[in-house]
């Protein structure tokens, strides 16, 4: 395959689709059928007026477009991009029901929102300053979604973030075709135009302690996401070549990996694993192998991504347990086992099966760690078995002066899951510190 | 194969399908390419004193992106010599002499001059002349066009006038920019016209340039009202036809339909309510001449499918199903019904009515995201207007109800003696927030 550099140095192949024309997105906006109760909208967690946003861009109003998605959803641009609409709106289109194809929403949003997210154009009324202070801890999608909602109720807002650039997963862990860094970085601008601090480099917890947190801060909203994905314990694991997924997918996005006439195998069967070895083979890997030990029905990656990544040519292994990776130095091959499920629906590993791919790079989507290490230093906030946080309805800890939300929450789901319980924290802090101000 | 052949006020014509006089008939050449495309007639773009036109004349109305639903043109008569279009009419009979030309004319209001133009088109060799009386912009400024037909007695006087003059029939063509159409057809056949031609274009505005504030079409810093048709008026023709049709006093007066005539359908409407002929302008305008194949081909698979063996027996076989309100069955009813196996809950059908009916259907979230909607078949009042919003072919459908009860029309029920009880309606509005 023939691979093209971009200026930005991501190969042609990983840049996201270009957005729609006017003329395009009439004629989609015009098949809107404006649905009662809408399914599509239901089917979104943020609860974006779908038909509204659609019905407002067949008129030619960008702006009341984009106020309507952004008032529901302040990251109504990358999650135009990175929803998995096909099981959320799209895929509860009721055009589905006539066989037809269902309005293409995402990229409609995305048409609505660009011009306004990107072009810096003020279309939020910001509240006088309350004098209320909130610190929020980590600049991804649920705090950013908390900031900016916090910020337009005139709360003073601080983000901290240990990376040194902000937008959580959305700047560093995003499949590159889905969306680019750079628009998840020009998201984020758009979110500090709102009045919203965002302290980059600095980890709560070791560079600024909790108790000073929460000396500053009046409330804190816990969005600290997830960690990296834990070794596999495998002999051969320190090879050069071996890999945390996320971490190859951020090089893939600033360009410092290259996949090109290598073998890659991932092991894993979640939405991370779906997008390393898609993204892999987008970048023109020779051979990408996802290598799992259960089978495609237990796959935690969406249909439609798995589609995604046969279409590029992806051979899945499944049934099949690493169990080591040979090398010298650098990854030669993995070594695994077949697997079954005994009787009672236990995985087994099968004697006398073991076989070896021989591959270029070893890439772990095994599942992120929970950032209990740190989540359990704060006082008064729950921790479940899962080594999720605990919260009510209004995303409030058992710490009634801190709220959390996002993966760390939830344990992993969508960027507009984590923008919803932003967006609800939020809320509840403002109700709260109205409430005590008014004491 | 059903003969689509018609004669209309004598004139034998191979179709019905003819060429309304507008920008599609401008030329002799443009006319030959029609006939060749399978046009039986055409009727000439008008004919007088030539005019200078704007260069910016036509806009038009767009709905959910189909482009010209509705057409507004402030083009005036023909701007060639009447001597270049007298030749073209002499080749286009030479080369196509069974297909019909009717000439359009429009001149001042003078017998003489209407005798010049009469007989100079007939020895060009037209097949019958129409007279422009509707053309609503520009013209009638001077006094002629729509400012004719707007007057039922100059439209009487200047039929006279062209009857005298010519030897073959003549056409009039009636304005729909008046209160009652049968008065203008009534003073046509009073001047002894021999069919009309119905309708011209409506006085229209189709929208204003938000940007600078002038209407459209835009002619420098100014607009001017202009001339609507396309599929937005068939309508509106459709019951001027009839009304002209069910009229005693012009039911034998032979019409030529005009309005937003596109498909076959539409044309076997326009002569189910009395039309003889049709003609066709903004189809052409937007798809060209080859559109008649359609119609052709439907009209003639439509009437084979009916066992009718020529178009001319389906004329005017929908007029006597046209009644006043007062004598329509007011216990006739109609439920509408939901078939959930089509239904796609989009929830169109109870919005309608909700907000904008009867407040007769029901509407809940499944459990799997999806919306059920049902009927409350006690609070319905059979009004349709859920079947028209229902995106899914059959999906509701109007089923009649036979309750026990017996036909009776408003005329009957307010005598005094009705034949029977009227039959209960749903009575609505009677709590607030029950």
């Amino acid at each position: 395959m023939n691979q093209m550099k971009s200026p930005n140095g991501i190969s042609e192949a990983l840049q996201p689709a270009p957005t729609m024309t006017w003329d395009e997105a009439l004629v989609e906006a015009h098949r809107c059928l404006m649905c009662w109760d809408a399914p599509c909208t239901r089917a979104c967690p943020t609860d974006i007026n779908v038909p509204q946003f659609i019905k407002r861009i067949s008129t030619g109003d960008l702006i009341g477009s984009a106020r309507s998605i952004l008032g529901s959803n302040i990251l109504g641009a990358s999650c135009a991009r990175v929803c998995p609409t096909e099981v959320l709106c799209a895929g509860a289109c009721v055009l589905n029901e006539l066989h037809e194809r269902p309005i293409d929403i995402g990229r409609l949003q995305a048409f609505a929102t660009d011009d306004v997210v990107f072009g810096g154009v003020n279309i939020f009324e910001v509240a006088e300053p309350t004098g209320h202070s909130i610190g929020i801890i980590g600049a991804g999608p649920a705090g950013l979604s908390a900031g900016a909602e916090l910020a337009k109720f005139g709360h003073s807002v601080v983000i901290y973030d240990a990376n040194e650039e902000p937008g959580g997963l959305n700047t560093h862990g995003v499949a590159n075709y889905k969306m680019d860094k750079h628009t998840s970085l020009r998201e984020v601008d758009f979110i500090k135009s709102l009045g919203v601090e965002i302290r980059n480099g600095v980890a709560v917890g070791s560079d600024v302690s909790m108790d000073t947190m929460m000396d500053d801060h009046e409330a804190v909203f816990v969005g600290v996401g997830l960690g990296g994905v834990p070794v596999l314990g495998l002999e051969g694991e320190d090879l050069d070549g071996v890999d945390d997924a996320l971490d190859f997918i951020a090089a893939l996005r600033d360009g410092s990996a290259d996949v090109a006439g290598q073998r890659v195998a991932v092991v894993g069967g979640g939405n991370t694993a779906v997008d390393a070895v898609t993204q892999s083979a987008m970048a023109g890997a020779d051979r990408v192998y996802l290598v799992y030990r259960r089978g495609r029905a237990q796959m935690g990656g969406y249909p439609h991504d798995v589609e995604r990544a046969l279409q590029h040519g992806v051979e899945f292994v499944h049934w099949s347990a690493p169990v080591r990776i040979e090398g010298e130095g650098r990854v030669k091959a993995l070594a695994s086992v077949r697997t079954e499920l005994d009787d009672s629906g236990v995985l087994q590993t099968i004697e006398g099966t073991e076989y070896s791919i021989p591959v270029d790079r070893v890439l772990r989507a095994t599942g992120q760690a929970k950032l209990t290490p740190f989540l359990s230093t704060l006082d008064s906030v729950e921790i479940d078995s899962g080594g999720r946080v605990v919260v009510d309805e209004h995303h409030r800890t058992g710490n009634n002066r801190i709220w959390a939300g996002g993966d760390c929450v939830n344990g992993g789901k969508e960027v507009v899951n984590a923008v919803q319980h932003g967006k609800i924290a939020a809320r509840s802090i403002d109700e709260a510190l109205r409430a005590t101000a008014a004491v | 194969m059903a003969d689509l052949s018609v004669n209309i006020c004598g004139i034998q014509s191979p179709n019905p399908f003819w060429l309304a006089s507008a920008p599609p008939t401008n030329t002799g050449d443009q006319i030959s390419r029609a006939f060749d495309a399978g046009w039986g007639g055409a009727v000439w773009k008008t004919l007088g004193e030539p005019i200078e036109n704007v260069y910016s004349r036509y806009s038009s109305v767009d709905i959910n992106g189909s482009r010209m639903m509705g057409l507004n043109n402030i083009e005036l008569i023909t701007d060639r010599s009447l001597d270049l279009n007298l030749i073209e009419i002499a080749e286009v009979k030479k080369r196509h002499p069974d297909n019909v030309v009717i000439v359009s004319l429009m001149v001042e209001s003078d017998a003489d001059a209407w005798d010049s133009i009469i007989t100079q088109v007939e020895q060009a060799g037209a097949d019958g002349i129409e007279l422009n009386f509707g053309c609503p912009h520009g013209m009638s400024e001077r006094g002629m066009g729509a400012a004719v037909g707007q007057v039922p007695e100059y439209t009487c006087d200047i039929t006279a006038w062209a009857k005298e003059s010519a030897k073959t029939p003549v056409f009039v063509k009636l304005t729909p920019n008046i209160t009652d159409i049968r008065h203008a057809a009534r003073a046509a056949k009073d001047g002894g016209a021999d069919a009309v031609s119905l309708i011209n274009t409506i006085n229209s505005i189709t929208g204003v340039d938000l940007d600078s504030f002038t209407p459209r079409p835009v002619v420098g810093n100014k607009s001017s009202h202009g001339g609507y048709c396309g599929p937005a008026v068939k309508p509106i023709a459709l019951n001027m036809v009839a009304a002209i049709a069910a009229d005693p006093e012009t039911a034998d007066l032979p019409i030529s339909g005009i309005g937003g005539i596109e498909t076959w359908q539409d044309v076997a409407e326009y002569i189910l309510l009395g039309a003889t002929t049709i003609q066709v302008c903004t189809a052409v305008m937007h798809y060209g001449y080859r559109i008649v194949e359609g119609m052709h081909e439907g009209l003639s698979n439509y009437l084979d499918s009916k066992n009718i063996a020529s178009v001319g027996e389906l004329r005017g076989k929908s007029v006597e199903r046209l009644a006043t309100w007062e004598n329509l069955d007011i216990n006739y009813i109609v439920k509408a019904d939901i078939d959930q196996e089509k239904c796609i809950g989009c929830g169109l059908c109870y919005i309608a009515c909700e907000d904008g009916a009867h407040q007769a259907i029901g509407s809940k979230p499944t459990v799997d995201g999806k919306t059920e909607v049902w009927i409350k078949y006690d609070d319905c009042v059979g009004c349709n207007l859920c079947s028209l919003v229902c995106p899914v072919k059959d999906c509701i459908t109007m089923v009649p109800q036979d309750l026990g009860q017996k036909s009776m029309t408003w005329v009957e029920y307010s005598g005094d003696n009705p034949p029977g009880e009227l039959y209960p309606r749903p009575k609505h509005g009677l709590t607030i927030g029950g």
